[in-house]
């Protein structure tokens, strides 16, 4: 590393959140090294037969686009218009009050004004005006209106790939203005140039060949479940037996991959498998794995609405072969969104399975009616409450934990009570970060919607200061030592966070806290948690920083 | 489909709202009231002031009187022609303006105007004495 | 930037003067009677094209923004305004959005001090926001005295509440409060004056602003000045303003002799503010109803919202699949539905 990375104090006195003198629409945008990720692989352009995939670099000054690439924006623009109420009434109605500015992480990490919500919208508005309003266009740039040109192409995509489509600044909207609604359009609309990003582009089309994100093959999928059954053997004595593609089964799971490949998650899918092995061997319930519909996430969604509906197929699709009757859904964030507002209407209506009912505790889960998908913290949650889960909270002492609500379980779904009860019912110390920081109004953890890479890292760690900022408080304040959250890009993009903003703080899934607190049949004495620490340690740790504090 | 059944229903709601007046009145006359003078007022020509004052600005000048008698104790008011005036509502105004109803009360119910002169003062004191 | 604020009080100024000069030349119909009925058209057909063309286009997502707890089991209690289940639950949360502004209540300030973010509450935004609205509203309600005669009772009843609060002075040179102070008069042009302050001397709002959202602000300045000049100051011969505005609305125009000029200034400036607002971003009147985060039912995984372009697409079977992977699946031990064999001799 030939650059020293500047500290978090450095970067925080960097930041000016007062806009520059020159105009929006004079100041040209000038893509940053450390802020954009790569472009997409033509490759995986071509995989799903997109538009016009090409090599190209966004730094270059020639994108390689098509000669009527202006043509293809405004019908590609208009066609949307007429397909999306939203889309239609948001370019209409903004009234430009302000109150979504502060409220975007990304706007409050790098005091770039383009990342208010309002201007990043004005960016698609700008030419909305010019090409689909009169008065606009009589008005021009004085009303904020200009033609496409390359210069507004290449502002488009730098700042919409600068959104993680959290909905935060919907929230605040009178109007309901969702950003993440326009950020969505515009990257349809860029899609339409082949101008993704390599981060969305290739787990794409991983997922739509192989079943997940990561491209892992069938075989390898097993081989790393197998791994983790081996792993809980040895942490507690017992040996767990997945279930694959197994027809007739009760229900199917689906997770994101990244649960099964990289850490902290894999521990929590190491819960999962413990609480499935828990559930079977107690009450007979036959939960099954695919390797097909291996993907619970779904960076189509980053994409296209149509990229979206095909990856998301996969999910009923395999439910119907197995004759499930109903599926469950791991932790993650924004395929719990495609789950509960978009799946249904794309790929529904599900009636091959039947309402979803616990057969443990027999609650009928009415919110999922139709869709028929289960959260897994929902139905934890369901048997913690009867009571049918053996539960020990001291091995779980040495945690002070505290809740990151991941944005689409939160403003796609309303998804907070659930983890919090089961964390309270796994865990002895739980402490709520700021109530401007959570639930409804919670943060990003800066590198959603597909901008979890590695060459953006500095646009991540700025996107998910306020996140990292609320942590730092009950850290100092109440000693949390654990941020427990219920999204795979949380899981794979916090712990970078914590280390760079508050180094001391670990990340979990909800359920690798429930495994570890739940007593398994013919368990042994379980002397170390799933991450193999020895738990006499961890608590004389735990200790010694209640001294000092 | 049903969503637009809705906004239909609820545009025609708003311009009915909005249109009330126009379907309310259904072109129907509604003249401005003729205000009538008495013989005496008739016989005077002019009030205290000019008419195209009085019209549209007799309230100040009633303020200023009644500040003027009550506060100052000065009753006499002398208009630009040299003219003198007690200054008195039911004394002097409705001594030509005796017809209340059919004076002061007929554009003051048009425009919905609800003076409070008449909290106080009695619409005709010379025959209630 | 200045250009932008600067351009749109130019404009305001420019329609201020040709009211004041057309009536002063002689142009009172025009003013008094063409316009404001040119306007009207307008409104109502802009209004009902932008609805129109709004409602045009589907709804494919059911798509709110969950602003708190949703439907989940019966001990877990929901909330039903900012995540409603079902359509009185959407009504409410439509209701206190538009009576209450709902959402800009939530407005917080972030700070960033000492290495820590803060968010404070921000209710300026807010109360300007409500003050304006209802004072406008209020405004406008007294104002259909003038265009239904009799005057019916529950205008009286506004306009006595709203000239609750006595405020005469009596100077010399200085004479004010008669006719009755009308505070929501005053409460408009204050609001008015805040929210246009707010977007000039707030830099990000100053950054983000637009002629667009300059000129209705000062164009209703215009307004509320106008009215509050006529009413206070210059007065002006109401039995002839209401023989005028009854004219319009029952369709026998006049133009009544001895109107001041003020008035047809403050009735060219509503002339124009009613043309306009189709055309612009005033529409969030009727946008905010067709917002699909705001009126549609949280529980989405409970009934099924229907796109009605829902068009089939492309998708990698599980058949394909099995037929590139089958080998190493089976390998790995894991089900197939053709065994190599068989997958051989159909391939025959």
């Amino acid at each position: 590393m030939a650059e020293a990375k500047p500290t978090p104090q450095d970067v925080l006195h960097r930041i000016q959140h007062s806009p520059p003198r020159s105009d929006w629409m004079e100041t040209p945008v000038e893509i940053r090294k450390g802020m954009y990720c790569y472009a997409a692989n033509p490759k995986s352009v071509a995989t799903l037969g997109l538009p016009h995939p090409h090599a190209w670099n966004p730094v270059e000054d020639d994108w390689h686009l098509p000669e009527n690439w202006q043509q293809i924006i405004h019908e590609g623009f208009k066609e949307r218009l007429e397909r999306f109420r939203s889309f239609k009434v948001f370019m209409d109605i903004c009234v430009r009050c302000g109150a979504c500015a502060d409220k975007c992480h990304y706007f409050i990490g790098t005091g770039d004004p383009k990342n208010m919500p309002v201007l990043r919208a004005e960016l698609l508005r700008s030419v909305y005006r010019n090409d689909f309003s009169r008065m606009g266009r009589i008005l021009g740039k004085l009303n904020g209106a200009r033609p496409m040109n390359f210069d507004v192409l290449r502002e488009w995509w730098y700042y919409l790939f600068q959104c993680s489509e959290c909905r935060r600044c919907s929230l605040f909207c009178p109007y309901g203005i969702d950003t993440a609604e326009i950020t969505i359009m515009g990257r349809e609309l860029l899609n339409l140039l082949g101008l993704n990003i390599d981060w969305i582009a290739t787990p794409v089309a991983n997922c739509y060949m192989n079943g997940n994100h990561l491209g892992i093959q069938p075989h390898a999928f097993k081989d790393m479940i197998d791994f983790f059954v081996d792993d809980i053997e040895e942490k507690t004595g017992v040996r767990v037996k997945p279930r694959f593609m197994e027809k007739g089964a009760d229900i199917l799971f689906i997770t994101p991959s990244g649960d099964v490949f990289a850490d902290p998650g894999t521990y929590t899918a190491m819960g999962y498998l413990m609480l499935f092995h828990y559930l079977e061997e107690k009450y007979g319930l036959k939960v099954t794995w695919s390797t097909y519909a291996s993907e619970g996430g779904n960076f189509g969604f980053f994409t296209s609405h149509e990229t979206m509906k095909r990856l998301n197929a996969k999910m009923y699709a395999e439910a119907k072969r197995l004759k499930v009757k109903w599926i469950l859904g791991g932790e993650c964030g924004h395929m719990w969104r495609v789950i509960h507002q978009y799946m249904d209407t794309m790929n529904g209506p599900a009636d091959f399975l039947e309402v979803p009912v616990n057969p443990i505790t027999g609650t009928r889960f009415e919110q999922a009616r139709s869709t028929k998908m289960v959260h897994l913290v929902e139905f934890t949650a369901d048997l913690l409450h009867h009571g049918k889960l053996e539960i020990d909270k001291r091995r779980n002492d040495y945690l002070n934990v505290t809740f990151h609500d991941s944005c689409n379980p939160s403003r796609g779904m309303g998804f907070f009570e659930e983890p919090r009860y089961v964390i309270r019912n796994v865990c002895n110390h739980f402490y709520e970060m700021p109530a401007n920081t959570i639930r409804e109004q919670t943060f990003c953890c800066g590198s959603g919607a597909g901008l979890n890479a590695g060459e953006n890292m500095e646009l991540r760690l700025a996107g998910g200061l306020p996140r990292a900022n609320a942590v730092q408080h009950v850290h100092r304040k109440y000693g949390v030592n654990m941020l427990a959250c219920i999204c795979a890009i949380d899981r794979a993009a916090l712990p970078a966070l914590m280390d760079y903003w508050v180094p001391g703080v670990q990340v979990t899934g909800v359920h690798e806290l429930v495994a570890n607190a739940l007593n398994l049949p013919g368990q042994n004495e379980r002397t170390t948690n799933l991450r193999g620490e020895e738990f006499e340690e961890l608590m004389a740790q735990a200790e010694g920083h209640t001294d000092e504090g | 489909m049903k969503d637009k059944r809705w906004i239909v229903t609820g545009l025609v709601v708003f311009l009915l709202i909005v249109l009330f007046p126009f379907w309310y009145n259904r072109g129907r006359a509604v003249p401005p009231p003729e205000v009538k003078l008495t013989e005496k007022a008739k016989a005077e020509k002019e009030c205290v002031l000019s008419r195209d004052y009085m019209k549209a600005e007799h309230m100040q000048i009633l303020d200023l009187w009644r500040e003027t008698v009550v506060r100052e104790g000065n009753r006499i008011y002398t208009n630009p022609k040299g003219r003198e005036f007690v200054m008195s509502l039911s004394n002097t105004c409705l001594d030509c303006h005796a017809n209340k109803a059919e004076f002061c009360d007929k554009c003051h119910n048009y425009a919905s105007v609800r003076p409070y002169c008449w909290d106080c003062h009695i619409e005709n004191p010379k025959e209630a004495r | 930037m200045n250009k932008r604020y600067l351009f749109a009080f130019l404009v305001v100024f420019v329609l201020f003067l040709a009211a004041g000069l057309g009536s002063a030349v002689g142009l009172q119909w025009l003013f008094g009677v063409v316009i404001p009925y040119a306007a009207v058209i307008v409104f109502v057909a802009g209004f009902a094209r932008k609805v129109l063309n709004w409602a045009a286009s589907p709804v494919p997502f059911a798509i709110p923004t969950t602003g708190g707890q949703g439907r989940s089991f019966d001990w877990i209690p929901q909330a039903k305004i900012d995540n409603p289940s079902g359509g009185w639950g959407v009504l409410l949360r439509l209701l206190f959005e538009v009576l209450t502004f709902r959402s800009l209540f939530r407005n917080t300030r972030m700070r960033l001090k000492e290495e820590k973010i803060a968010y404070q509450l921000e209710i300026f935004l807010w109360v300007g926001a409500l003050a304006f609205h209802y004072a406008f509203l209020t405004v406008l309600l007294r104002h259909t005295r003038f265009f239904l005669e009799p005057t019916p009772g529950c205008i009286q009843l506004l306009e006595t509440l709203d000239s609750f609060f006595r405020v005469e002075i009596l100077y010399p040179g200085i004479q004010f409060g008669l006719p009755a102070v009308y505070l929501s008069g005053f409460v408009l042009l204050l609001a008015v004056v805040y929210l246009t302050l707010r977007r000039i001397l707030i830099p990000a709002v100053r950054y983000v602003s637009l002629v667009s959202d300059y000129f209705p602000l000062l164009l209703i300045f215009g307004i509320a000045l106008s009215g509050i000049l006529m009413r206070y100051v210059t007065k002006v011969d109401i039995r002839a303003v209401k023989e005028l505005t009854l004219g319009l609305v029952t369709f026998r125009p006049t133009v009544p002799e001895g109107i001041g000029a003020v008035f047809y200034i403050h009735l060219f400036l509503v002339s124009v503010l009613i043309a306009y607002f189709p055309y612009s971003k005033l529409m969030h009147l009727g946008g905010i109803f067709l917002s699909p985060t705001r009126n549609l039912r949280g529980d989405t995984r409970a009934y099924r919202h229907v796109n009605p372009w829902n068009y089939p697409v492309p998708v990698h079977t599980y058949e394909e699949y099995e037929e590139e992977f089958r080998e190493k699946m089976i390998e790995a031990g894991l089900p197939v539905e053709k065994e190599l064999a068989e997958a051989a001799q159909e391939k025959e």
